[in-house]
């Protein structure tokens, strides 16, 4: 290790400042004339999924709005929710499991 | 419907645990071992003394106490003991004689159920099946109906030692998975650790049910009340956790563990609101029962079913680990309705 009176390590050297695809990555630029960052490329950007649990609630993942039907946006606390699908949840529109109880079927 | 209350601005910043008090020759000298910062080169045999006495080691109070410190030395820690005892040798010998002991009790009392086919959908539907079969949860009926304050404190006391570091044994599985059941595992115990917000921490929201109810939320601060039963069922799934092999039983685990909280937490929200605990102090159950319905979903699918499309030899284990968590949790269980039905405490005697 070389000693630095400032005892800061010595910066490493930078990579390209973009990758053959064209990505480039956060932080500072610090070569001039850096090409400027381009837009999230779409197979990188997370969609919002629905999974259709078999006898069991809709598992929803990424930015989707629940509203109530008058439009006002039902508070969520976590990133992933199950929403009721059997129609008995006490805590509807989210699932409290109570499928499991009354044998809520989604095939026959 | 309850709305969710404003979490304060209370971070739950716990400590290392203080030591407890010895239940038995083994448990003695380990804590003087400790204590003294002694070497611990005789707690092999001490051990193996220990398990050769023992009439049933899940109960065995010496065993089960002896087991937990030790784990706990690769948790949060013991006051007044060097943290490099978690490595020292003669200890991890002596804690490997209680886990060897310990696993083969485990899977000599509990009963595998059919295997499935080795598919995400199939493993699911088995763990769904299994952990149903267990039937209607009598313990949380009875704290929603009956349960006196008295009782549904020593509950809360029962239950601090794992839920003041809920989630912690499980987050040993992580480095030991990869792709689709890690990233399930990672999803559910991050909904666990309040998604980046330490008010939201599982532990931490029921940390304030524990004071709600004037106990005392330091972690350990109720181990000498708690009996062998009790340990035992949190010694299982660090036992899990702490060994590459078991991973399967360590994911099998989790999914039972949160295919059956959802409709008990329920219940156990509607006891404490009968004996006249407030939204917040209910906060804790309220949570589970929304949580746990997304969590058994991923955990059955995405964790153990992932887990065993990628790898078919574990599902064996995934089963054994699913089982095990039904059998101690049971006789955890068990043991607070026997001993609230004949009119007893459930804690220990320390008199």
């Amino acid at each position: 290790m070389t000693s630095d009176p400032t005892g800061h390590a010595p910066a490493p050297a930078r990579a390209a400042a973009s990758t053959p695809d064209g990505f480039v990555p956060t932080g500072p630029r610090l070569l001039p004339g850096t090409p400027p960052r381009p837009a999230p490329r779409a197979d990188r950007v997370e969609r919002p999924s629905i999974t259709a649990t078999p006898d069991g609630p809709f598992i929803v993942r990424g930015d989707v709005e629940i509203v109530t039907p008058d439009g006002t946006p039902v508070p969520r606390d976590r990133r992933t929710v199950a929403l009721c699908r059997c129609g008995t949840s006490t805590i509807a529109p989210w699932c409290d499991g109570s499928h499991k109880i009354t044998g809520f079927r989604t095939e026959r | 419907m309850t709305t969710t209350p404003v979490p304060d601005t209370t971070v739950l910043t716990q400590h290392p645990m203080t030591l407890p008090e010895a239940r038995g020759p083994f448990t003695a000298a380990l804590l003087t071992a400790l204590r003294d910062g002694a070497p611990a080169d005789h707690l092999a045999d001490l051990a193996r003394a220990a398990v050769a006495a023992a009439e049933d080691l899940v109960r065995d109070e010496d065993v089960q106490l002896g087991l937990f410190v030790l784990y706990e030395l690769h948790h949060g820690g013991i006051a007044g003991v060097d943290d490099d005892r978690e490595w020292d040798v003669d200890l991890l010998t002596a804690r490997a004689v209680l886990e060897e002991a310990f696993e083969a009790v485990l899977r000599e009392r509990v009963a595998l159920p059919e295997r499935p086919e080795p598919t995400a959908d199939a493993v699911a539907a088995a763990l769904f099946a299994l952990t149903a079969e267990d039937g209607p949860p009598r313990l949380a009926r009875f704290i929603a109906r009956q349960a006196t304050l008295e009782q549904v404190r020593e509950l809360l006391v029962q239950r601090s030692i794992y839920t003041l570091k809920e989630a912690d044994p499980h987050s040993w599985g992580i480095p030991r998975l990869s792709g689709r059941a890690k990233a399930a595992l990672v999803e559910i115990q991050s909904d666990e650790y309040g998604g980046g917000r330490p008010q939201r921490m599982h532990s931490a929201i029921f940390a304030r049910t524990v004071r709600a109810a004037g106990l005392d939320d330091a972690y350990g601060a109720y181990l000498d009340d708690v009996p062998a039963v009790t340990l035992a069922s949190t010694n299982a799934m660090v036992l899990f956790g702490l060994h590459r092999r078991l991973r399967g039983a360590l994911v099998g685990h989790l999914a039972a563990f949160e295919m059956t909280s959802s409709i008990p937490s329920r219940f156990h929200a509607e006891g404490f609101r009968r004996l006249g605990f407030d939204d917040d102090a209910c906060w804790y159950f309220d949570e589970h029962v929304e949580a746990d319905a997304v969590h058994e979903q991923i955990a059955g699918r995405d964790l153990a079913g992932g887990l065993v499309e990628g790898d078919p030899t574990l599902l064996d284990d995934v089963l054994f680990g699913a089982a095990a968590c039904l059998a101690v949790d049971g006789w955890a269980g068990q043991h607070l309705l026997d001993s609230w039905t004949d009119g007893r405490s459930s804690l220990r005697d320390r008199s």
